[in-house]
C-alpha cells in the first residue's frame, strides 16, 4: 500500500508538473503516425503549441472518450472515416465548433451540418479493372457490378472494412435498403474469392488474375504507384481505376476528419489545430503523404492523384453514411459478405 | 501415487494471507466482471440476428480452431519436452532452448511473414511461375494460406512453447527414482512415461494447454489476417460496425464463461487425485540414447516446430529489413521504443509473478471455494480479447480516478484530472489483469507438487508462513517460477490491443509501432520493430532456458 501511495504521488507530481508547460494540446489519433505526423509538426512550427499525440485504433478510442468523459485529457479527435466520426457524436463526446475559416475552407458536404466534426482530406471508393481483361466500356456503375456478367469476377474486402459498410451506407441513402440490400447480394454471388485481405491486396489479386475488377479506395492505388516495391509497381501498372456512375449521382466520397472533444482543456489551441489542418500547408500535406484529395478546393492534388483525371463525386452529405453504418452491417451478415 | 489431503496439518494460517488474497483476486478481477456485467444490459434484438445469420459459423470456426490448436500443441509441447529433457540425440541439448524461440514470435506477426512468403507475389509462388512458365494465377492451383488451416498452423507453432516449457519444468522437477521404480516394476520406457511422468505432469501440460487456448480463443490478429471468423472477430464487427459495444461485451462474456468451463471440466476430471512428489532424492537425469534413425526421428520431430515457428519468419522479418535497409530500420527512436517495450515487460512479468506467488499460496493456506472461485475469475482476464478486457480495465481505473480528481478537488478547488488513466502504473494494472492466469497457472501447477509434508516440517521446526514461503516453498518451484515471469515478459512484450488503447500521450512500444506499419498494409517497413520484438524477446528467453536447466535440484549449477 505505501508502494501504491508512492506511485500515486510520483504520478501526481508528473502531472502536475506537465500541466504548468507552455500552450499545448492532446489529440487522440487515429490516423496512422507518420501520415499525421509531419502535420502536427508543422503545426508547432507555425504556431508553438506543442501536440501530444496518442494513436490508436479508432473503436478502442472512442470507447477510451466514452468512459473519460468529460476528465478526458484530450482536446481533439482524429479519424480516418467519418462512420467513427458519427460515432463519437451519437455518443455525445464531441462539442460543435463555429468557425468561419472552417466554414471557408471545408465545403458542406463533407462536415457535420452543426460543426460536430469536420473533414480533413477525401478518398473515392471505386472499381479497378485488369487493363488486359476489362474494356473500361464494360464499366458503367456500382449497380452494373451486382449484375450476372460480373459473376466469380469480382474482389473485394471483408464487410467488417468500414470502407465497406460505409460505401453500403452511401448506396441504402440514395437508393433505399430494399435495393441496396439486393446490390450487396449480387455483389457477394459475383465474388471470384472470399474476401480477404485489405484494399491493396484486391488491386494486386486484380493484376494477378484471380479476378477482373475490385473494388478499393483511391489512394492505396496510389500508393501502389508510386511505391518503392517493384513487385507493387509492376501490379498497378497493369490495373486501370475507373469513377462509377459519372453520368448520374458520382463516385461514392468519404472522408478522415476530426472533431473537438467535449473534455478540451485547451479548446483555443484545439480549434487552431483543426483550422490549420483545413489549411493550405496542411491539405498539401495530406494530399502528397498519402494521395488524398484535399478538401480544400484551391489546394493542389499530389500528381499521381492528378494524372487519374477530373471526376464527379457523390454529394450527399457524408454523414449519412455514419447514420447508416450499422444497418450496412446487417445487410451484409444476412447476405454473407463476410 | 499417495494422496494427502490437501490442508495445512492444523497448522492455523495467519489472516493478513487471507486479507491480501482478497484484495489482489478483487483488483485483478474487477475488469473482468465489469465484462460480465456487461449480460444484464439489454440487446435490442442483436442477439437474434447475429444468431439468424453468422453466430453458427463464428461458433463452429473458433470450436475447430480450440480443438486443432489443443491437439496440436499437445503433440508438440509435450513431444518435444520428453525428447528432449529425458532422450539423447543429435542437436538434443542444443534444442532445449531452441525449442522455446517462438515464443518470442507474436502470433499475428508469423501470420505477416507466411502471407508475404506464400501469397501470389511472394517469393515461392514467384518461383514456381518462373519454373513452370505460368503467367497468371489462373494457370495453377496453390493451397490457400489465409484459410481455416493456416490458422491453425501458425497458431500450433507459436503456442506449443506454452506447453514444451510447462512440461518440461514439470518433467525436470520429477525425480528419476518416480521413474526408475516403475521401470523396476517392469515397466517399459514407453510406459513409464505415459503412465508415470505424464500423470504426474498433468496439472503443468494441461496448464500449458489452458494457456494455448486462452491465447487462440483471444486472438484477433491473426484470424482476422487469414479471413476466418471466429468468436472474437465478430466481437470486433459487433462492436466495431453496429456500434453495440454491450452486446460485443456480452459475446466476450459468453466466450469468458465457456473457458471458466472448459478449466472447470478439465479439474473436475483430474478429481480429488493430486500428485505429490514424495522423495527429494535428486540426481542427473539419465538420458536415454536414442541411436540410428530414431535419433534422426527425435531430431525431425524437435526441429520442426523450430524451423517453423521460428527460422522461416525470422528469416522473412531479416529479409523485409534489409530491403528498406538498416539505418532507416534502426535510425530514429528505435532505442527509445526498445527500451519502453523493455521497461513494462520487465515490471509487468515480476508483478505477475509476486501476485500469483501471494494467490496461490494463501489458497494453499486457506483451501475454501470461494477464494479458489476469487482466483479463477481473476485468471479469466486471459481468455478475454484484449480490445474488450482494456474497455473493461479502464472502467473501474476511470471511476477510480475521478473519485480522486473529486476529493483533490474538494480539498484544493482545483481538478487534477485523471491521474492514474493514460500512466504507466495504468499500462502494469492492465497487463496483471491480461496476463495474471499465466503465471497463476504456472505457479499453481508447481506449488501443488510441493508435498505437504515438506511444509509441515518446516512448520513444526518453527518456521511461519512467510519463512516457510521464503525457505521451502521458492527454493523448490524457482525454476517454475522463472517460467512464470519468462511467459508474462513474453506476453507483454507482444501485447497490443491494451498497450495500444492505455499508454500515455507520446509513448510508443515496438508493438504498436509493428502493428501502424503492419495495419497500413506497409509489412515490410513492419518487419524491423517486428525483428527488435523478436530479438529483445530472445534475451530473455535464453537467459531463463539457462536458469530453468539449472534449477534442477541436484543439477550442477
Amino acid at each position: 500500500m505505501r508502494l501504491f501511495s508512492r506511485l500515486a504521488l510520483t504520478v501526481a507530481a508528473c502531472m502536475a508538473a506537465g500541466t504548468v508547460s507552455a500552450a499545448e494540446v492532446n489529440v487522440y489519433s487515429a490516423r496512422k503516425d507518420h501520415l499525421i505526423k509531419p502535420v502536427l509538426d508543422a503545426f508547432t512550427q507555425a504556431s508553438g503549441i506543442t501536440v501530444n499525440l496518442l494513436s490508436a485504433n479508432e473503436t478502442q478510442l472512442l470507447e477510451r472518450l466514452k468512459s473519460e468523459g468529460k476528465d478526458s485529457p484530450a482536446d481533439l479527435f482524429i479519424t480516418t472515416d467519418v462512420a467513427h466520426l458519427h460515432a463519437a457524436r451519437v455518443a455525445g463526446i464531441l462539442a460543435p465548433v463555429q468557425s468561419a475559416v472552417l466554414a471557408k475552407n471545408i465545403p458542406a458536404q463533407y462536415h457535420d451540418p452543426q460543426g460536430y466534426w469536420y473533414g480533413l482530406s477525401a478518398r473515392a471508393r471505386v472499381i479497378f479493372y485488369a487493363m488486359d481483361r476489362v474494356k473500361p466500356t464494360d464499366l458503367s456503375t456500382y449497380e452494373d457490378l451486382a449484375t450476372a456478367k460480373w459473376k466469380g469476377r469480382i474482389c473485394v474486402r471483408s464487410s467488417s472494412s468500414t470502407y465497406n459498410q460505409s460505401l453500403l451506407g452511401g448506396l441504402i441513402a440514395v437508393m433505399g435498403p430494399e435495393k441496396a440490400e439486393a446490390w450487396a447480394k449480387g455483389i457477394t454471388d459475383n465474388m471470384a474469392r472470399k474476401p480477404q485481405g485489405g484494399d491493396r491486396d484486391q488491386i494486386a489479386a486484380v493484376a494477378a488474375g484471380q479476378c477482373d475488377v475490385a473494388i478499393a479506395n483511391t489512394y492505396y492505388f496510389g500508393g501502389m504507384q508510386t511505391s518503392d516495391k517493384a513487385d507493387e509497381k509492376a501490379a498497378a501498372a497493369k490495373v486501370g481505376l475507373f469513377f462509377p456512375n459519372q453520368a448520374d449521382r458520382g463516385a461514392h466520397m468519404n472522408v478522415a476528419g476530426a472533431g473537438l472533444t467535449i473534455s478540451a482543456k485547451n479548446k483555443a489551441e484545439a480549434v487552431k489545430l483543426l483550422e490549420f489542418m483545413s489549411g493550405e500547408v496542411a491539405q498539401k500535406l495530406f494530399a502528397e503523404a498519402n494521395n488524398e484529395f484535399p478538401v480544400l478546393p484551391s489546394a493542389k492534388m499530389s500528381p499521381t492523384v492528378a494524372a487519374w483525371g477530373p471526376f464527379k463525386g457523390e454529394k450527399i452529405n457524408v454523414a449519412m453514411l455514419g447514420e447508416n453504418a450499422s444497418q450496412a452491417v446487417r445487410i451484409f451478415d444476412r447476405v454473407g459478405w463476410r | 501415487m499417495p494422496t494427502y489431503p490437501h490442508k495445512t496439518n492444523g497448522f492455523k494460517a495467519p489472516l493478513p494471507w487471507l486479507a491480501a488474497v482478497v484484495v489482489l483476486a478483487a483488483l485483478v478481477a474487477l475488469p473482468v466482471l465489469v465484462v460480465a456485467g456487461n449480460l444484464l444490459v439489454p440487446s435490442g434484438g442483436i442477439w437474434g440476428h447475429l444468431a439468424a445469420t453468422v453466430l453458427g459459423s463464428y461458433i463452429g470456426n473458433s470450436i475447430i480452431l480450440m480443438v486443432c490448436v489443443g491437439a496440436g500443441v499437445a503433440l508438440g509441447g509435450v513431444g518435444t519436452a520428453w525428447l528432449v529433457t529425458m532422450c539423447r540425440f543429435p542437436f538434443s541439448r542444443w534444442l532445449e532452448w531452441a525449442l522455446l524461440l517462438p515464443m518470442a514470435m507474436p502470433a499475428y506477426v508469423v501470420a505477416y511473414t507466411y502471407t508475404g512468403l506464400l501469397d501470389y507475389a511472394g517469393p515461392v509462388q514467384g518461383a514456381l511461375r518462373a519454373v513452370m512458365g505460368w503467367t497468371s494465377a489462373r494457370d495453377y492451383w496453390f493451397p490457400e494460406i489465409r484459410s481455416l488451416g493456416g490458422a491453425v498452423t501458425v497458431m500450433v507453432m507459436v503456442l506449443y512453447p506454452y506447453v514444451y516449457i510447462l512440461a518440461r519444468a514439470a518433467f525436470l522437477e520429477q525425480s528419476v527414482c518416480v521413474l526408475e521404480a516403475s521401470r523396476t516394476l517392469g515397466r517399459g520406457p514407453w510406459r513409464a512415461f505415459s503412465q508415470v511422468a505424464l500423470p504426474l505432469a498433468r496439472p503443468a501440460v494441461m496448464a500449458g494447454i489452458a494457456l494455448a487456448l486462452m491465447e487462440t480463443l483471444n486472438d484477433f490478429g491473426t484470424v482476422h489476417y487469414f479471413a476466418v471468423d471466429t468468436f472474437t472477430t465478430g466481437i470486433y464487427r459487433t462492436w466495431l460496425g453496429m456500434g453495440q459495444p454491450a452486446v460485443a461485451a456480452q459475446l466476450g462474456a459468453v466466450l469468458m464463461i465457456f473457458v471458466a468451463a472448459l478449466i472447470a471440466l478439465e479439474r473436475w476430471s483430474r478429481g480429488g487425485a493430486k500428485s505429490h512428489h514424495t522423495t527429494s532424492r535428486y540426481r542427473r537425469l539419465p538420458r536415454i540414447p536414442l541411436p540410428g534413425w530414431r535419433g534422426g526421428l527425435a531430431l525431425a520431430f524437435s526441429l520442426l516446430p523450430v524451423l517453423l515457428g521460428f527460422v522461416i519468419p525470422a528469416g522473412m522479418l531479416t529479409w523485409w529489413t534489409f530491403q528498406v535497409g538498416l539505418s532507416a530500420s534502426f535510425g530514429g527512436d528505435f532505442t527509445r521504443l526498445a527500451g519502453n517495450s523493455l521497461l513494462l515487460a520487465l515490471v509487468a512479468g515480476l508483478a505477475a509473478v509476486a501476485v500469483a506467488v501471494v494467490l496461490a499460496y494463501a489458497q494453499r493456506l486457506h483451501p475454501r471455494p470461494l477464494i479458489r472461485l476469487a482466483v479463477r475469475v481473476a485468471s479469466l482476464g486471459y481468455a478475454v480479447p484484449g480490445s474488450v478486457i482494456a474497455v473493461g480495465i479502464m472502467v473501474p481505473l476511470v471511476a477510480l480516478d475521478r473519485s480522486i480528481a473529486r476529493t483533490v478537488e474538494g480539498w484544493t478547488g482545483a481538478s487534477p484530472g485523471l491521474l492514474l488513466t493514460g500512466t504507466i502504473f495504468a499500462l502494469v494494472y492492465a497487463y496483471l489483469v491480461r496476463f495474471l492466469a499465466v503465471s497463476a497457472n504456472t505457479v499453481e501447477a508447481s506449488l501443488g507438487k510441493v508435498t505437504p509434508s515438506l511444509e509441515a516440517a518446516a512448520r513444526t521446526l518453527g518456521c511461519g508462513t512467510v519463512s516457510a514461503l521464503r525457505r521451502v516453498h521458492l527454493p523448490i518451484i524457482k525454476g517454475s517460477l522463472l517460467s512464470a515471469v519468462l511467459l508474462v515478459f513474453v506476453d507483454v512484450m507482444k501485447e497490443l490491443p491494451a498497450t495500444l488503447i492505455m499508454r500515455p500521450f507520446n509513448f510508443d512500444t515496438l508493438a504498436t509501432r509493428t502493428f501502424t506499419l503492419a495495419s497500413d498494409e506497409r509489412l515490410a517497413d513492419a518487419g524491423a520493430p517486428a525483428l527488435a520484438i523478436v530479438l529483445v524477446g530472445l534475451v530473455p528467453v535464453l537467459l531463463l532456458s539457462r536458469a530453468i536447466a539449472k534449477s534442477r535440484p541436484g543439477e550442477p549449477s
